[in-house]
C-alpha cells in the first residue's frame, strides 16, 4: 500500500480554501528557505481541499484558466469602487508593480467575514463567466472583491491575470508531492507533465496515474545543467565528457507516439502548430520516439541568430512568409525513448550512438544532429569556445559520457560553459521607478551611446546594481532632472555603465536601428565619463559582427 | 505680502521670526519638529524643541542649547507666535503651529494619526497654509489597525517558538522599535535589543517615558541565552554578521513600505509588517481636511500625486521638492555610530 491512499483529498466539503491557498502564496512568496517552501507545499498537499490541490498542480506548472476578463476592465472596475481617477490608479499601479496586487490594495476594506470558498469554487466560476455578458461579469467580480480579504483578493485576480511566479520552482512541487504520495519524484514528474485537464481529473487519479486516460504526448522531465564557473579542470579528466555547443533557442522534445508528432517546450508549451515545419517528421520517425533538442532558426544545416524567430514565436499562426524568412531545424542532442522504450537510464554514450543512426538513417533537413566537438585538452577546448558566437552559440555544454538523464536542474553531471556576454559602455539618459522593487525608487534606466555630438538610446536595463548603488543613482536622479514626463525623467548625461548583452539584433523599432538581448547593467563605471562612452559605429560593428 | 514660511536651501525659514524648521544646513535658530535623522541634523546654534525631543537630540547631535517645551506652550521668537502641537509620529514629535499677522501656518514634520498609545495624539490644528508630509501618500497604502498588527506580531513570535526559532524584529530605532517593544511585552518578560535600540529605550525610560526596559545584546551575551529569544535590531544590523549569533532565526521587518509585496521579497526577510509611523492615504486626506487649510504644500513621499489628487479635490495644493528622505523608514541615524 502507498501512502498515497492514506491521505485524505477530495473532501470538497472543506470550505476556506481559498484562505488555505492564500497563505501559501504568501508563504511562497516571502519565504527566504527551501525547506520552509517545501515543508508549506507539503502540507498544503496534506490539507487542502482535493479539487483545489490539482488547481494548484496546475498553476504551479503555468497553466492557467482561459482568461475571461481584460485587464484594463479589471482595473476600470476597481478603480471605481475605490473612487479614483485614472492617473492615480496608474500610479499605484507603477508603484506596485503587479496589477493584481495593485486591485487588492486599493479596493475598500472587505465587508464581512462570510467564510471564503475553496479555490476550485473560484476557478469554476470564472470558467463559467466566459460567455456571460460583462454586466454580469462584473457583478460576479465586485461579489468575489466584497467577500475576500486583501490576501485572497490577491490569489483571486491572480487567477484571472495569471503568472503565480512566486518562487516555487517545478521541482519543488514535484519534491513536495513525492513526500505526500511516497511515490518517486521522477515519476510524480512525469505525471504532472504533459496534456490533462484540471477541471477532469481528481488529485488521486493525476498522482496514481489510474483513470486517467493515457497521455500519449506527455513529455520527459527535462534534465537541466548548471553554469560552470571557473574552468573545467575542476571536472577531471576530459576523457569522460562529451562537448557540444550550447545553443540560443528553444529547448524541447519533439514525441513521436501513437502515430502522432508533439513538439513541448521547456516550459511546457505544446508548440506542434507553430512548427508545420516539423510535420513530415511525424512518416520518418520510428513509433515510440521522444528526441531532446534545440529549434533553432536554420538555413542549410546552419544555424541563425535566435533573434530572427522573435517574429514568428508570438504568433497564433504562423504566415507562409515566415516560413520561408525565419525557417527552423530540430538540432537533436539526446534520445529519451527508442521504440517505445524509456531511455533515460541509459548512459549518455549509448543514447548519443543510438541517436547518430537514427538521424544519419533519417536524413531529413529539419531534423539535424547537434554535432558533438572533438577535443583533447581543456585548454583546447577553451579556445574553440572563443568560436562559440561564430557558431551562433552562447558558449559550450558538457555532459558527463556515463550520465544518465536526470529530472530537473542537478550538479555534476551536466555542465553549461558560457561565454562572457558582449559589452558596451553607455550614458543614462532616463530614469523611471521601479517596477516591483522598492516603490518609491528610480530603478529602470534607459541608456544611450554617441552619434557625433547626439545620444542615441538604444538600451534599456534595470537589473545589476546593489541596493547601495540603486540608493545613489536615485539619488542623483532626483538632483539632475532635466525634465519629466509622467512617470519618466530625463536625466542629466553624466553617470556611465557598462552594459552586458547576449545578443544583438538589426531592428527598426528602435532608433538606434539596434535591438540586443538580454541587456542589463553589469557594473558602474565610476571611472569613466559621457565623453568616454561607446558610439553608434561601436554599435553597428557588433550588429555587424554578431548579429547577422 | 511675503509668506510666513519661504522655502529656501537652508530648508523651512520663517522670515519674520529669523528662524527655520527641521533646516539640512547649520543655522542660527532651529525648531525642530523630531529627532529623525532627516529632520534634526547636526551643527545649528540654538534648537528649540518638545521636552520628549530634547534628550533624544543630545543623543543624536551631542552637547548643545537645546530649549524644550510642552505642547501648547506659547513662546513668541521675533513676534512670531510659535507653539507645538502632536504630531502621533514618534515620542516628542511634534507639529509647529507660527501665527503672525493674522496668518496662520502649520509645519506637520512627520506624523500618523493613529493614536499608538506612546507617541501622543495628533491634534489637528485649524491654519491658513499647512505643509504636510506625503510619505504613503497613494491609496494603496491603507493600514490595519495598529491592534490587528500587533495580534500578527505576536503570533508570529509565538509560532517561531514553538519552531525553535529566535524571532528578530527590523525595526527603525526611534519610533517603531518603541512601538514593537511595547507589543511584544505582552507576551514576553525579555526582550532583547540591539545597541542602538538599547540606548534611545534607556535614554527615553530616564526621561519619564513609560517603556519596557530592554537587555542590550553585548559581545558578552551567552548564545544559549539567545535561543528563541525576541530581539529588536534596527535595519542598519539587517543581514549582517551581528545576527549570526542568534541562529536559527527568522527576521520579520516592520515598516509601512511593507505593503507591497515586491518589497517584503526583495527585503529577504521571513515575515513583512506594514507597521508604519506616517499617516496612511486616508490619514493624509482626514488631517489635510481637518486642518481647513487654503493652502496645503506636500513634502518628502508622494508629493506629486497628493497635491495633484488634492488640486482635483478642490484644494489648492503644492509640490515642495526638500532633503528630507522618502526613505526615512529605512535609513538608522541612532546606528552603528553611538554604541
Ligand atoms: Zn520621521
Ligand atoms: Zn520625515
Amino acid at each position: 500500500m502507498t501512502v498515497l491512499e492514506t491521505v485524505p483529498y477530495d473532501q470538497e466539503e472543506i470550505s476556506g480554501g481559498m484562505h488555505r491557498f492564500s497563505v501559501l502564496v504568501n508563504t511562497l512568496g516571502t519565504s527566504t528557505k527551501t525547506n520552509e517552501k517545501l515543508d508549506a507545499l507539503t502540507s498544503y498537499f496534506q490539507q487542502a481541499p482535493g479539487k483545489d490541490k490539482v488547481w494548484v498542480i496546475a498553476l504551479f506548472s503555468g497553466r492557467r484558466p482561459k482568461r475571461v476578463v481584460n485587464s484594463r476592465l479589471l482595473a476600470e472596475w476597481s478603480r471605481e469602487q475605490a473612487g479614483l481617477p485614472p492617473w492615480l490608479f496608474e500610479e499605484c499601479y507603477h508603484t506596485v508593480g503587479d496589477l493584481a496586487e495593485t486591485i487588492a490594495l486599493v479596493l475598500p476594506s472587505p465587508e464581512s467575514d462570510s467564510p471564503e470558498h475553496n479555490l476550485s469554487w473560484y476557478i469554476e466560476r470564472l470558467a463559467e463567466l466566459g460567455p456571460l455578458p460583462e454586466v454580469e461579469k462584473k457583478a460576479f467580480m465586485l461579489e468575489c472583491w466584497r467577500e475576500l480579504g486583501k490576501d485572497g483578493r490577491f490569489v483571486f485576480n491572480k487567477l484571472i491575470t495569471g503568472g503565480f511566479r512566486i518562487g516555487v520552482s517545478q521541482q519543488l512541487m514535484v519534491q513536495s508531492l513525492a513526500r505526500v504520495t511516497g511515490l518517486e519524484a521522477s515519476i510524480v514528474a512525469h505525471r504532472i507533465s504533459g496534456n490533462w485537464e484540471p477541471a477532469l481529473v481528481s488529485f488521486a487519479e493525476l498522482l496514481s496515474g489510474e483513470g486517467m486516460s493515457e497521455d500519449h504526448s506527455k513529455p520527459y522531465p527535462f534534465y537541466l545543467a548548471y553554469a560552470l564557473e571557473g574552468g573545467p579542470d575542476s571536472l577531471g579528466d576530459p576523457v569522460e565528457w562529451q562537448a557540444e555547443w550550447k545553443w540560443d533557442g528553444i529547448r524541447g522534445q519533439l514525441i513521436r507516439r501513437n502515430g502522432q508528432l508533439f513538439v513541448w517546450s521547456r516550459g511546457e508549451e505544446l508548440m506542434t502548430d507553430k512548427f508545420p515545419e516539423f510535420n513530415p517528421l511525424l512518416q520518418l520517425l520510428p513509433e515510440g520516439t521522444v528526441l531532446d533538442g534545440e529549434i533553432m532558426p536554420a538555413r542549410e544545416g546552419k544555424p541563425l541568430p535566435f533573434a530572427l524567430l522573435q517574429t514568428r514565436i508570438g504568433r497564433k499562426n504562423v504566415t507562409k512568409k515566415q516560413l520561408t524568412e525565419a525557417p527552423v531545424a530540430f538540432f537533436a542532442y539526446d534520445l529519451l525513448e527508442y521504440a517505445g522504450n524509456d531511455f533515460r537510464d541509459i548512459a549518455l554514450e549509448e543514447r548519443r550512438g543510438q541517436l547518430e543512426q537514427l538521424l544519419t538513417s533519417l536524413h531529413h533537413p529539419v531534423l539535424l544532429l547537434s554535432p558533438v566537438i572533438t577535443f583533447g585538452e581543456w585548454r583546447e577546448l577553451e579556445r574553440i569556445r572563443e568560436q562559440s558566437r561564430d557558431k551562433v552559440a552562447e558558449g559550450i555544454m558538457l555532459k558527463r559520457r556515463s550520465s544518465v538523464y536526470q529530472v530537473g536542474r542537478k550538479r555534476g553531471d551536466w555542465w553549461k560553459w558560457k561565454i562572457d556576454p558582449l559589452t558596451i559602455d553607455a550614458v543614462m539618459v532616463y530614469a523611471q521607478k521601479g517596477h516591483g522593487r522598492r516603490s518609491n525608487l528610480y530603478t529602470d534606466y534607459t541608456f544611450a551611446v554617441r552619434d557625433g555630438e547626439i545620444l542615441v538610446t538604444f538600451a534599456k536595463a534595470y537589473s545589476g546594481l546593489t541596493d547601495k548603488e540603486i540608493g545613489q543613482v536615485d539619488h542623483f536622479v532626483r538632483q539632475n532632472s532635466l525634465e519629466k514626463f509622467g512617470p519618466v525623467r530625463t536625466v542629466k548625461p553624466e553617470l556611465v555603465f557598462e552594459i552586458a548583452f547576449e545578443g544583438i539584433a538589426a531592428s527598426g523599432r528602435h532608433k538606434s536601428g539596434v535591438a540586443l538581448r538580454f541587456p542589463r547593467i553589469s557594473r558602474w563605471r565610476h571611472d569613466k565619463g559621457p565623453e568616454d562612452i561607446n558610439t553608434l559605429d561601436d554599435l553597428k560593428k557588433m550588429l555587424e559582427m554578431y548579429g547577422k | 505680502m511675503q509668506p510666513l514660511i519661504t522655502f529656501t536651501e537652508y530648508g523651512l525659514f520663517c522670515q519674520p521670526g529669523n528662524f527655520y524648521i527641521d533646516p539640512w544646513l547649520p543655522v542660527d535658530k532651529a525648531i525642530i519638529t523630531h529627532a529623525h535623522s532627516d529632520h534634526a541634523r547636526w551643527g545649528s546654534k540654538e534648537y528649540l524643541c518638545h521636552r520628549g525631543c530634547k534628550p533624544l537630540l543630545e543623543l543624536r547631535l551631542g552637547a548643545g542649547t537645546y530649549q524644550p517645551v510642552e505642547w501648547g506652550d506659547i513662546i513668541y521668537v521675533n513676534g512670531v507666535r510659535v507653539s507645538l502641537h502632536p504630531a502621533g509620529h514618534i515620542i516628542g514629535s511634534s507639529q509647529v503651529r507660527l501665527e503672525y499677522q493674522g496668518e496662520t501656518w502649520v509645519v506637520s514634520g512627520d506624523y500618523k494619526t493613529e493614536d499608538d498609545g506612546i507617541s501622543g495624539a495628533f491634534e489637528p490644528i485649524r491654519c491658513h497654509s499647512f505643509i504636510t508630509e506625503s510619505t504613503f501618500g497613494l491609496p494603496i497604502y491603507d493600514w490595519e489597525p495598529q491592534e490587528k498588527i500587533y495580534d500578527d506580531m505576536r503570533s508570529w513570535v509565538q509560532g517561531n517558538r514553538e519552531s525553535g526559532f529566535a524571532s528578530i524584529l527590523i525595526a527603525y530605532s526611534l519610533g517603531k522599535a518603541q512601538r514593537v517593544s511595547v507589543c511584544l511585552s505582552a507576551i514576553t518578560e525579555k526582550i532583547y535589543a540591539h545597541g542602538a535600540i538599547a540606548n534611545a529605550q534607556e535614554i527615553l525610560r530616564q526621561s519619564g517615558f513609560n517603556l519596557p526596559s530592554l537587555t542590550r545584546i553585548t559581545p558578552e551575551t551567552p548564545r544559549e541565552e539567545l535561543k528563541g529569544a525576541i530581539i529588536l535590531a534596527p535595519p542598519s544590523a539587517d543581514g549582517s554578521s551581528w545576527m549570526r549569533k542568534f541562529q536559527p532565526y527568522r527576521t520579520g521587518i516592520c515598516s509601512g513600505w511593507m505593503q507591497v509585496r515586491g518589497n517584503r521579497r526583495r527585503r529577504n526577510a521571513d515575515a513583512g509588517f506594514a507597521l508604519s509611523d506616517h499617516a496612511d492615504w486616508k490619514g493624509l486626506l482626514k488631517a489635510v481636511h481637518e486642518t481647513g487649510a487654503e493652502k496645503i504644500f506636500a513634502t518628502h513621499g508622494f508629493q506629486s500625486a497628493f497635491s495633484r489628487y488634492l488640486n482635483e479635490q478642490g484644494v489648492k495644493a503644492y509640490e515642495v521638492k526638500t532633503d528630507y528622505g522618502d526613505m526615512e523608514e529605512e535609513n538608522d541615524s541612532v546606528g552603528d555610530s553611538t554604541i
